[in-house]
């Protein structure tokens, strides 16, 4: 270890420490009244890091002798992530304090999990990959239990736990026979002991092992189980995270684990990926039809895009990597928007999820409505809006390598999903006066958030603000050829 | 002479009854937690025997990461279910289903 290894990774040492030091502190002085502040300071620590990365460029530096890799690829998801969670905290400050249930652990396990997420994204050997993603795992489990005076709340916590303790447990065996077989947990030389295009069969299974327990993080079918219920009881603001943040750190551990590790190996996880998505996309658009809850629709929602980022990882190129890249910016930033609406969804302040309280939001608020429907046609990808062109790069890039059927079952689905985010404008625009509606106002927060997601998801039409030549950028650093 | 394939076997063995204890049992949450430290037992027994085999380190360092993990994976799932319990009275696995998922 020398100072330079340090320098690599200030950033996470740098958020690591404000975690603990904020939680000294608060624990020190007002507890749940400094609540509040901490918040907003977590707010501006963490969207600090995230132009810190942004501005710090440079060529790919590797530190402690290649288990900690900083890349183009991994600033581009880092700072995707970090402005994720600080908009996060920006928009849970209210809703909880309003309802009286902001605890001080909130903002630092956000920043905790936010520091997880880190150095998963930045993993260049199984043993960071591991202590990464439970760092980030278990402050998840406890936000998503957060209320524990709720029945839900703490059950949605139980379910991911569970799931999330068994996923990481297939992971790790996984991980033990890629040891074993390749005699190393570094990637590069996993890398190199796949060589003419395929592994043995021992490090063949602990691929199919890692890969399963990749999945679950990424909520891929046939690992998405707990999605749908982790997202319906776990607090609004937590379920905006899960929506958020943890889905672009894991397709960006995925798509490092897959090419970093196994790039020498395409072939072998190709089917297995390409496998995957289709059946995301398809279940994802299927079983959303029938949703009643905005939070569960959300969780189908999100299913069915993790499928589409898949599509543009089981390519195995430059171009789907960076496809899947600039597909999870646009998806991210569609989510703080849409969540931004559903936590002003208020009924004589309660908290409604139910989808037919928004029955003729547009004669009451027309403004809001007419940014709800952008985003939810930029979900659908209905095509003039930034969501087509995220579906259109990743379906691109899969005809790209050759996989037709992917790019047609994807693009089958997506008509198939597009039901039920019309579904919704339905409601807004011609649904029946006579249902209970929402009658809350948004706090300016939610409503610029709203508007600012729902401006983008116009604006970026013209040159996506250049995040493909960003993720472009990125995609030529992870991927070798 | 116990091999390489024998510490392997004992593993996958004990692997899967971690895995069939999670999703056949019925009864109560702890006996899932017992069977979440099942498998990552195993995932440690395979990497020690690795190590050994390999003459390689790295195994055993990666055993000690897991066990001081899995320790604080426990603490957290007992304090969930301790929150869960107060909650709803039971943690009978069938009662966890306040949501249909």
């Amino acid at each position: 270890m020398s100072s330079s290894d340090l320098a690599i990774i200030l950033p996470e040492i740098f958020l690591a420490l404000y975690a603990m030091v904020a939680l000294l502190v608060a624990v020190w002085t007002g507890k749940d009244k400094v609540a509040s502040l901490l918040t907003w300071i977590s707010a501006a620590v963490v969207i600090a890091t995230a132009i810190w990365i942004m501005l710090s460029g440079g060529e790919t530096r590797v530190a402690f002798s290649g288990m900690f890799v900083d890349d183009a690829f991994g600033r581009f998801a880092k700072v995707t992530l970090l402005l994720a969670s600080g908009f996060v905290l920006i928009l849970s400050e209210g809703f909880f304090s309003r309802r009286g249930a902001l605890v001080f652990e909130y903002p630092i396990l956000i920043v905790l999990s936010t520091v997880g997420m880190m150095v998963m994204i930045s993993a260049g050997d199984l043993i960071a990959l591991y202590m990464g993603l439970e760092l980030q795992s278990l402050s998840l489990y406890v936000l998503a239990s957060i209320r524990r005076d709720s029945l839900r709340s703490t059950e949605a916590g139980m379910k991911y736990f569970i799931l999330g303790a068994l996923s990481s447990g297939l992971l790790l065996y996984g991980s033990s026979l890629a040891y074993g077989y390749a005699g190393s947990t570094v990637f590069k030389d996993i890398f190199a002991a796949a060589t003419d295009g395929h592994v043995g069969f021992g490090l063949l299974l602990g691929l199919t092992f890692i890969i399963s327990g990749l999945a679950f993080k990424v909520s891929a079918v046939p690992f998405h189980m707990w999605t749908p219920d982790v997202y319906e009881g776990s607090p609004t603001p937590v379920t905006a995270f899960f929506a958020s943040a943890p889905k672009m750190a894991a397709m960006a551990m995925f798509a490092r684990a897959m090419h970093d590790a196994f790039g020498n190996a395409v072939a072998d996880w190709q089917q297995i990926v390409a496998l995957m998505a289709v059946l995301s996309v398809i279940l994802g658009a299927i079983a959303g039809i029938g949703q009643r809850d905005i939070k569960r629709l959300m969780a189908y929602s999100s299913i069915s895009h993790m499928g589409f980022a898949l599509i543009g990882l089981a390519a195995g190129t430059q171009t789907g990597v960076s496809a899947m890249l600039i597909y999870m910016a646009i998806y991210v930033t569609m989510n703080i928007g849409t969540f931004a609406f559903i936590l002003s969804m208020e009924r004589d302040g309660q908290h409604i999820t139910r989808i037919d309280s928004l029955n003729m939001l547009s004669k009451k608020e027309p403004v809001k409505a007419l940014a709800m429907l952008v985003l939810l046609f930029s979900l659908a990808g209905v095509p003039p809006l930034v969501g087509f062109f995220g579906k259109f790069a990743v379906l691109m890039a899969a005809l790209d390598a050759g996989l037709v059927w992917l790019a047609v079952a994807g693009a089958i689905a997506s008509v198939i999903s597009a039901f039920y985010y019309l579904r919704i404008v339905y409601y807004m625009y011609f649904g029946s006066d006579e249902a209970d509606q929402i009658d809350g106002t948004m706090s300016p927060i939610q409503w610029s958030v709203l508007m600012a997601c729902a401006a983008i998801m116009v604006l970026g039409v013209i040159n996506l603000f250049g995040i493909d030549g960003l993720a472009a950028n990125a995609a030529a650093s992870l991927v070798i050829n | 002479m116990v091999q390489l394939e024998h510490y392997l076997a004992v593993a996958a063995a004990l692997f899967v009854i971690g895995i069939f204890g999670i999703f056949l049992n019925r009864k109560n949450v702890i006996v899932i937690l017992m069977s979440i430290e099942l498998v990552l037992l195993a995932v440690n027994i395979n990497l020690v025997a690795f190590s050994a085999y390999l003459g390689d380190l790295t195994g055993q360092i990666f055993t000690l990461f897991i066990l001081t993990v899995a320790a604080a994976e426990a603490a957290i799932g007992l304090a969930i279910l301790v929150c869960f319990f107060r909650n709803r009275g039971t943690i009978r696995v069938e009662d966890v289903s306040n949501m249909k998922g």
